[in-house]
């Protein structure tokens, strides 16, 4: 069990945000006790703003509010903010609104509710925006410094948090820097770069890699968008391998992002770990074991990768 | 009697429901609770379908647009015939045809995949214009509920269905007052609700979703309005049988363990 689900560090340090700026506002979607956002609108309840069950007005009124002055933050499960794209595209990121877009229960990790509240195609709809950035922290100190930073960021984000639990993977003293990979695991012959919430499975995938003999690096790509293209390129042209891990559907997520990068490189060989079809119910731990987001699953490919 | 069967019914498929949430360990009890009385009579009174026959192209069909009070669907579908009743148990397991919202692809008589709120009513009226385009008789009801009005494709719906006449499509709107996190009144009201159907032309009835008769009376008066669709407006109560869950926002999205399952049981068990 791990220790904090990255949502519940985003409702603290919204709290703890918005005593420092009073131009931050909450907009919410009748969804403030899962998003975590209640907390925030208990302490501001004259800042903080339920739309109720109405997403396409909650992103329209975010823009609004966004062009006149305030910081909203516009949150709701990732599958429903990011599902009303267009507006998204019109009203938020065509015309440059400064509004931070935050969605939580991403991935097949939330289980049991099936794929309808499974956010699967979230970060390849908000990475084809040309002026969005993409941030999905991988613990709670990331998650911290990450709202922090895109308080201060200028222009439209979209936050990506999960509702289960996760361990922690950074030192308490972690500073978040934009734009850059962390490599969480030194290693010489391949890499294995991974986002959110599988960045635990792939430091275990790493481990049995070592039984075998085989020195694999971890990294954590916590801004998926823009992507860190030096250190993809530094590894591509160095180890020449990667895999990547994301609990995101495998087309237009992390995998796309990376496999990019390395194609313009035309050097480098590239394995993609993601969600291959719509998912369903069912319990996290089997779900990832299923869907092949397991440690195991991650190793697999990361040898059928040094094998070809 | 009729009432007296559907009542019966009504009664078993209500434990049907806290069982299967409480081996899941997740799932909505309020909503499925408060809509349970409706599907009944639905199912066993009104609808044209044969579920050996889930296919049959002249069926008529349910879209659950709340579809995360699926549970109350499953219980009615599995006594319906659809599925073995034993496969009630499998909910939201992985691998399971009981996804924990409506899927069309996987299990029989589920009619749309629901679950993202505001969809559903657009696609019962996809299949309403479809019946009246190639001459068919069949009909489509469609269950919504009220925090789900606030979506904006709710009200583009309202708006098409008059414009095509569509007297094949029944609405029933579970009107238990409470979303997910509290009063619909308050999160972010609807009031004055039926009037806002009536100003989109709508057919509209007003009953108490837990009085058999009246739903039973409803349904024949919706069949009888011509070149409108019918809105019915049925009150409810959410969590209705299990009286610590009756009108209380926390039992939304929230299963009963072992032991409350058992009382709720006990409950239902006890009421006439
Ligand atoms: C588009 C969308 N937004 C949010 C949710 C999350 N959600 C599930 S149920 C629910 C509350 C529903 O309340 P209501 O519509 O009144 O249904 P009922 O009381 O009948 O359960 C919410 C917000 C969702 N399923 N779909």
């Amino acid at each position: 069990m791990g220790a904090k689900a990255t949502r519940v560090a985003f409702g603290e340090a919204l709290v703890r945000l918005g005593a420092e700026n009073p131009d931050i506002v909450v907009l919410d979607a009748d969804l403030s006790k899962s998003t975590m956002t209640e907390h925030f609108a208990a302490k501001y309840p004259d800042r903080f703003f339920d739309m109720g069950i109405a997403e396409g007005n909650l992103v329209g009124t975010g823009a609004g509010m966004a062009l006149a002055g305030k910081i909203p933050f516009i949150c709701s499960f990732a599958c429903f903010v990011v599902g009303r794209f267009e507006q998204i595209r019109m009203s938020v990121g065509y015309s440059r609104a400064n509004v931070k877009i935050v969605g939580t229960h991403s991935g097949i990790g939330i289980g049991e509710d099936g794929y309808s509240q499974m956010a699967l195609e979230d970060i390849a709809l908000m990475r084809s925006l040309p002026n969005m950035v993409v941030i999905q922290p991988v613990d709670a100190v990331e998650t911290e410094r990450a709202v922090e930073y895109i308080v201060r960021h200028q222009g439209p984000v979209f936050l990506r948090l999960m509702r289960q639990k996760v361990d922690d993977i950074n030192p308490p003293d972690y500073q978040f820097h934009f734009g850059k990979g962390t490599v969480l695991r030194p290693g010489k012959e391949i890499t294995l770069m991974a986002t959110g919430g599988v960045v635990g499975n792939t430091l275990k995938a790493a481990k049995i890699l070592e039984q075998k003999g085989v020195d694999a690096q971890v990294v954590n790509i916590h801004t998926v968008k823009p992507l860190d293209r030096e250190i993809v390129a530094r590894i591509a042209l160095s180890q020449g391998r990667i895999v990547t891990v994301e609990d995101h559907g495998i087309t237009g997520g992390l995998g796309s992002a990376v496999s990019e990068v390395v194609s313009e490189l035309g050097r480098g060989r590239i394995k993609r770990v993601a969600v291959e079809d719509f998912a369903e119910s069912g319990d996290p731990e089997g779900l990832y074991q299923k869907y092949g987001l397991s440690q195991d699953n991650i190793a697999a490919k990361a040898l059928e990768l040094l094998q070809d | 009697m009729e009432v007296e069967k559907l009542k019966a019914i009504a009664k078993e498929l209500r434990i049907d429901i806290i069982r299967m949430l409480a081996e899941a360990g997740s799932g909505h009890p309020g909503g499925s609770l408060s809509c349970i009385d409706i599907l009944v009579t639905l199912f066993f009174h009104r609808l044209r379908h044969r579920p050996a026959d889930p296919n049959w192209a002249d069926r008529d069909r349910f879209v659950l647009s709340k579809g995360h009070c699926v549970p109350a669907l499953y219980a009615v579908l599995a006594k319906a015939g659809y599925f073995s009743r034993d496969e009630l148990l499998s909910l939201r397991k992985l691998n399971s045809r009981l996804q924990g919202h409506p899927d069309r692809h996987r299990l029989p008589g589920i009619e749309a995949s629901t679950g993202s709120l505001g969809q559903g009513l657009s696609v019962a009226l996809g299949m309403a214009l479809a019946g009246k385009t190639s001459r068919k008789d069949y009909r489509v009801y469609c269950m919504i509920s009220d925090g789900e009005c606030q979506a904006g494709q709710i009200w583009e719906a309202a708006m098409a269905a008059p414009k095509f006449k569509l007297d094949n499509l029944c609405v029933l709107l579970d009107y238990n007052k409470i979303q997910l996190s509290g009063a619909v009144r308050e999160i972010m009201n609807l009031e004055p609700l039926l009037n806002k159907w009536r100003a989109f032309n709508w057919n509209t009835l007003e009953i108490d979703g837990h009085d058999f008769h009246a739903i039973i009376q409803a349904l024949d008066d919706a069949e009888r309005a011509k070149e409108r669709p019918t809105l019915i407006l049925c009150h409810t109560t959410k969590g209705k049988g299990v009286s610590f869950m009756e009108g209380k926002w926390e039992w939304h999205g929230k299963a009963p363990n072992r032991e409350e399952g058992e009382r709720a049981i006990q409950e239902i068990l006890a009421q006439n």
